[in-house]
């Protein structure tokens, strides 16, 4: 029965559920770290190299490879430049954690 | 790999992305939600790897995006978030379009089919419109918040309707798209551009106060156009990658428009607030009001028991923060319960100036959100409102006034008030606010580094 379903109702299956689970996930992040909250995501919405690296894959190269070298460049930009800079804001948010244990 | 352990390993993937936020609840645990969030991004990229071909050019590729992302995120300045943030929801819708493009271009290497049913080709052109949207928006939203560009609203005449004809012409484009045959280039590369074109026509007329709620609804549109690329590709590590992004940007949209009292829609048509909307709304009357030096005011701090700042973005401007931090510390050493408290929008973007109150380390439990520290305002006998103003605008209780309903901090509920401010100047809202003439506040004019050290000498 599985096997009739239109493979693209399983993935809206996917999308509502996981709407839902950000959506609770979110609500419960404190206010205080809304920043680093917009940068993870940015990092994580930068997932989108996985589709970058399939469109950089083949070995015959035609332009379409190198169009998706390009998004390669551009969204581990993203992954590096988002997971850092929040490390760093979160460090910030440590630092003081310590001194207040001392 | 065979198709199957691949899926796994992307549902694993999947899973630590949600650690990840999850771990974002408190402080403590965010560190370690950050490394899940590493761990999964490591686990998704080496198992595309072993589907992939090229890995010299791929490796290559991703050195290189490493590197420049790495020496941005170590060298930006935290006042600069919100431009880093905008800029790399930039880069993640322009990664969109390119990916779309080379799916139109070769669907085999993405395990699509040869051509394209109608079906990828309206998921494609969601992730190509959504993506090119958030590119065009997000450059706009770069160049307001770096100052590039004024943060004015532009505004002129049938600009929705100008929105509206080419929203239609574009999806006409799209259905020319979903019906050709064999791949209709012209059809797909107008529809592009055209959703290029409306991403800057959209964000153009909001203005400089609206850009925390631009920034996190930019930040939506990326995880919807990674969610959309996802469809396309048929992977569902990147639909909940994506709606993850996706709902959290929509979630922080939401709070913001809340906290400033504003609908969704409204900020979206644009045309309210720029940068200097800065002429006090006179009505006639000379109000009067009392100040005070630095030094009255440091008098008063020393002899309260408890005092609550409130920063705004003027602090950040004045790069007082490390300031602020010594007075607080110097009024801690005289036994004063020195706290801060926090609007939602205080700051450009979301929690902005939790970060920048936590660089010039600032312990967070000093630190306190609107609703946790509203109800302590009057048993509290001092309150310092520095570089803040539509934030403690006591008009917001007053029914008809245009920010009637925003919820505020209580600072009038104190017993003493003391504004630091550069002048009488309004604030973004272009609103007067009788905070500053209430017989018990005193007015400390200059700038917010300067007087905040002067304050904290005389203690």
């Amino acid at each position: 029965m599985i096997g009739d379903i239109d493979p693209t109702i399983i993935h809206l299956t996917v999308f509502v559920l996981a709407v839902f689970v950000g959506y609770h996930v979110v609500w419960n992040v404190t206010p205080a770290l809304h920043t680093p909250l917009m940068s993870v995501t940015n990092a994580i919405s930068s997932i989108i190299l996985v589709g970058a690296m399939l469109a950089a894959g083949p070995l015959e190269t035609d332009w379409g490879v190198w169009l998706g070298a390009i998004a390669v460049v551009l969204a581990s930009i993203n992954v590096f430049g988002g997971f850092l800079v929040t490390q760093r804001m979160l460090e910030m948010f440590r630092k003081k954690d310590k001194k207040g244990n001392a | 790999m065979s198709a199957n352990l691949i899926a796994l390993a992307y549902l694993v993937a999947a899973v630590f992305f949600i650690l990840a936020l999850k771990g974002l609840s408190s402080p403590l645990s965010s560190r370690r939600g950050n490394l899940f969030g590493m761990v999964g991004m490591a686990i998704a990229v080496a198992t595309t790897l072993t589907i992939t071909q090229n890995w010299m050019l791929i490796l290559g590729c991703i050195a290189i995006g490493g590197i420049i992302g790495s020496i941005v995120a170590n060298r930006v300045q935290m006042t600069a978030m919100p431009e880093l943030v905008a800029f790399m929801h930039s880069l993640v819708g322009l990664a969109a379009v390119f990916i779309a493009i080379a799916a139109v271009n070769n669907p085999v290497s993405f395990g699509l089919p040869e051509i394209l049913p109608t079906g990828s080709k309206l998921e494609l052109f969601l992730g190509t419109f959504i993506g090119a949207m958030t590119w065009s928006g997000s450059v706009i939203a770069f160049l307001k918040l770096s100052g590039k560009m004024s943060g004015a609203p532009v505004i002129f005449s049938g600009q929705h309707a100008i929105n509206l004809l080419l929203a239609i012409v574009m999806v006409g484009f799209g259905l020319w798209f979903f019906f050709s045959e064999t791949t209709n280039w012209t059809a797909f590369i107008a529809m592009t551009a055209i959703a290029f074109v409306l991403g800057f026509l959209i964000i153009i007329p909001i203005g400089g106060a609206d850009m925390p709620v631009v920034i996190s609804m930019l930040n939506s549109y990326s995880g919807w156009a990674a969610a959309g690329i996802g469809f396309s590709l048929g992977n569902p590590m990147l639909i909940i990658a994506g709606s993850l992004v996706g709902s959290s940007g929509a979630i922080l949209s939401y709070i913001m428009c809340k906290a400033m009292n504003r609908p969704f829609l409204s900020v979206i048509l644009g045309g309210f607030g720029g940068d200097g909307a800065s002429q006090a709304a006179s009505d006639g009357t000379q109000k009067t009001y009392r100040s005070g030096s630095a030094e009255d005011a440091a008098f008063l701090m020393s002899n309260a028991d408890s005092v609550i700042i409130i920063p705004g973005y003027g602090l950040a401007v004045a790069r007082a923060q490390h300031s602020v931090k010594e007075l607080a510390e110097a009024l801690h050493k005289k036994g004063v319960n020195a706290r801060f408290a926090i609007h939602p929008v205080a700051g450009r973007m979301p929690g902005h100036m939790n970060v920048l109150l936590a660089e010039a380390e600032i312990p967070y439990e000093q630190v306190q959100e609107m609703e946790e520290i509203n109800s302590d305002f009057s048993n509290t006998d001092v309150v310092l409102v520095l570089g803040a103003n539509d934030v403690v605008n006591p008009a917001a209780n007053v029914p008809g006034s245009p920010i009637y309903g925003m919820p505020i901090l209580e600072a009038h509920k104190a017993r003493t008030v003391i504004v630091v401010k550069r002048s009488m100047a309004a604030g973004y809202a272009g609103l007067d606010n009788d905070l500053f003439y209430m017989d018990k506040t005193m007015m400390v004019f200059g700038d917010a580094k300067k007087v905040v050290e002067d304050m904290v000498k005389s203690i």
